[in-house]
């Protein structure tokens, strides 16, 4: 195998989302374990101390780069898995088969991969552009992301595009997980049902925690 | 149950050639008994249809008892009609009310282009398996038939995806027009067993490579190919293959 077949076979491309989906996942992890100290209701001090250390060090900024090829290349690809997929039915059917068989959202992740670039997009634009272009996007000063938080949660439809963005998230992961590990070829069935659950615990609990987040703002739970 | 007779609307697609587009055509069709499979059905609207001078429908069909893959009707939008693990032969026209519509089209697929009415080119599957889904064997006095041990559970899941019969049930259902499950259940029964060892690396290879000639797209993990299989393979075979494929290509030198 050519190393250009990682991304000309078919499953190839396979490997590719599936192998940055599940380094996606772990990112994921860090991001709201992170975000959640905001519960610590201590007026963002330690939230504060965790995005400095986040923004300040070379290890996670270099590591950031990293995060970027990673989400770039997991969109990228999954766009144009999306597009070429479709070409593959020119004539489609009268009748569609719909959800005799598979489920909504397992057929749905370019549509819903495209809500959440579209959600990331809104999101950059809040937090990690203003706070990059203040550090003249080296290490210089961070803003307070803390303070950012509660400006940008005090307005109801931005809460509500954040909560959404958790939604189309939540789904996204409800196949993309267990997904992910079929594709890297778990056939073992001990470990599959435990992915499995494993997959819809992280699909309910991490977008649950992230879509909280605005709401606690919003509604005042921390100050 | 009772017998009875039935009368039904049918919606079927008739295509002159691959060349001319193709449109739908409804046929009433009366008193047809509930014992009768689908494809009688359609003999009996045949035999009206030859009696009356008209081209009669065009649907692939062979054994009819659900072993040789040969029907491939995308029934109501369900490859194979309402039944779980069964093919459009041993489809019972009991399965259906006195004056349903059923809307009857051909597998929809760029890698399987219509021939005429309801039948499909599947010469792509033939390609798949002359690529890669074969054995070395020497020739000679045939070897004891239980001379190789194989390991239980191996020999089991190799027979579960031996049972394959090729239909393209998967490809019809996938959203992706994907041929995935076929080709890991003809890759999967031959990697689960020491037969199939020498050309272990070299089938993953050649036969998703010619998979992706023939136009097939990627698996998504959906399930549908699962769902709708006569056969019940599996998509455990799918995540064998993503895993025989890598290994494979992992260690090649090329």
């Amino acid at each position: 195998m050519k190393w250009s077949e990682l991304f000309t076979s078919s499953i190839g491309k396979k490997w590719v989302m599936a192998l940055t989906g599940i380094f996606l996942i772990l990112f994921l992890i860090v991001h709201v374990s992170l975000n959640a100290t905001i519960w610590a209701n201590d007026g963002g001090k330690m939230f504060e101390a965790g995005a400095h250390f986040m923004g300040s060090n070379i290890v996670p900024r270099v590591l950031e780069i990293g995060l970027m090829l990673g989400i770039l290349l997991h969109i990228v690809q999954g766009i144009m898995l999306e597009l070429q997929n479709r070409s593959k039915r020119k004539k489609g059917y009268a009748v569609a088969m719909g959800n005799k068989g598979s489920k909504w959202y397992s057929r749905s992740m370019g549509l819903l991969g495209t809500l959440i670039l579209l959600f990331l997009i809104m999101h950059f634009i809040h937090f990690w552009i203003p706070n990059r272009s203040n550090q003249g996007w080296l290490l210089g000063p961070e803003i307070s992301l803390y303070e950012k938080m509660k400006e940008v949660f005090q307005v109801n439809w931005v809460v509500l595009l954040y909560v959404l963005g958790c939604f189309s998230l939540a789904w996204h992961l409800l196949h993309g997980f267990q997904s992910a590990f079929r594709t890297i070829g778990v056939t073992n069935k001990k470990y599959l049902r435990l992915l499995n659950v494993i997959g819809i615990g992280f699909s309910i609990i991490v977008p649950l925690a992230f879509a909280l987040m605005p709401i606690s703002f919003y509604l005042g739970w921390i100050e | 149950m009772e017998h009875s007779m039935i009368n039904l609307t049918l919606k079927i697609w008739r295509q002159k050639n691959a060349a001319t587009p193709g449109k739908f055509e409804t046929y009433p069709v009366k008193n047809i008994s509930i014992e009768m499979s689908f494809l009688e059905m359609i003999d009996v609207l045949n035999e009206e249809l030859i009696s009356d001078g008209k081209d009669p429908i065009a649907f692939d069909h062979d054994c009819r008892e659900g072993i040789c893959g040969a029907c491939s009707m995308y029934i109501n939008g369900r490859p194979h009609g309402p039944w779980h693990a069964n093919t459009t032969c041993q489809l019972h026209m009991r399965a259906y009310k006195d004056g349903d519509t059923i809307v009857i089209e051909p597998w929809r697929a760029n890698a399987f282009p219509v021939i005429k009415d309801l039948v499909v080119d599947r010469t792509a599957f033939d390609r798949i398996i002359q690529a890669g889904g074969y054995i070395s064997v020497n020739t000679g006095n045939a070897v004891d038939a239980n001379a190789m041990p194989v390991e239980r559970d191996n020999a089991e899941s190799a027979f579960a995806a031996a049972a394959c019969i090729g239909c393209g049930a998967c490809v019809a259902a996938c959203k992706n027009s994907s041929a995935l499950l076929f080709v890991s259940a003809k890759v999967s029964h031959l990697a689960l067993l020491p037969q199939g060892g020498p050309e272990r690396k070299s089938r993953a290879m050649s036969m998703v490579a010619q998979m992706d000639k023939e136009g097939f797209g990627s698996c998504t993990n959906t399930g549908a190919c699962e769902a709708v299989c006569p056969k019940e393979i599996s998509i455990e075979n799918i995540a064998r293959l993503n895993r025989e494929y890598m290994m494979a290509g992992a260690v090649s030198d090329k």
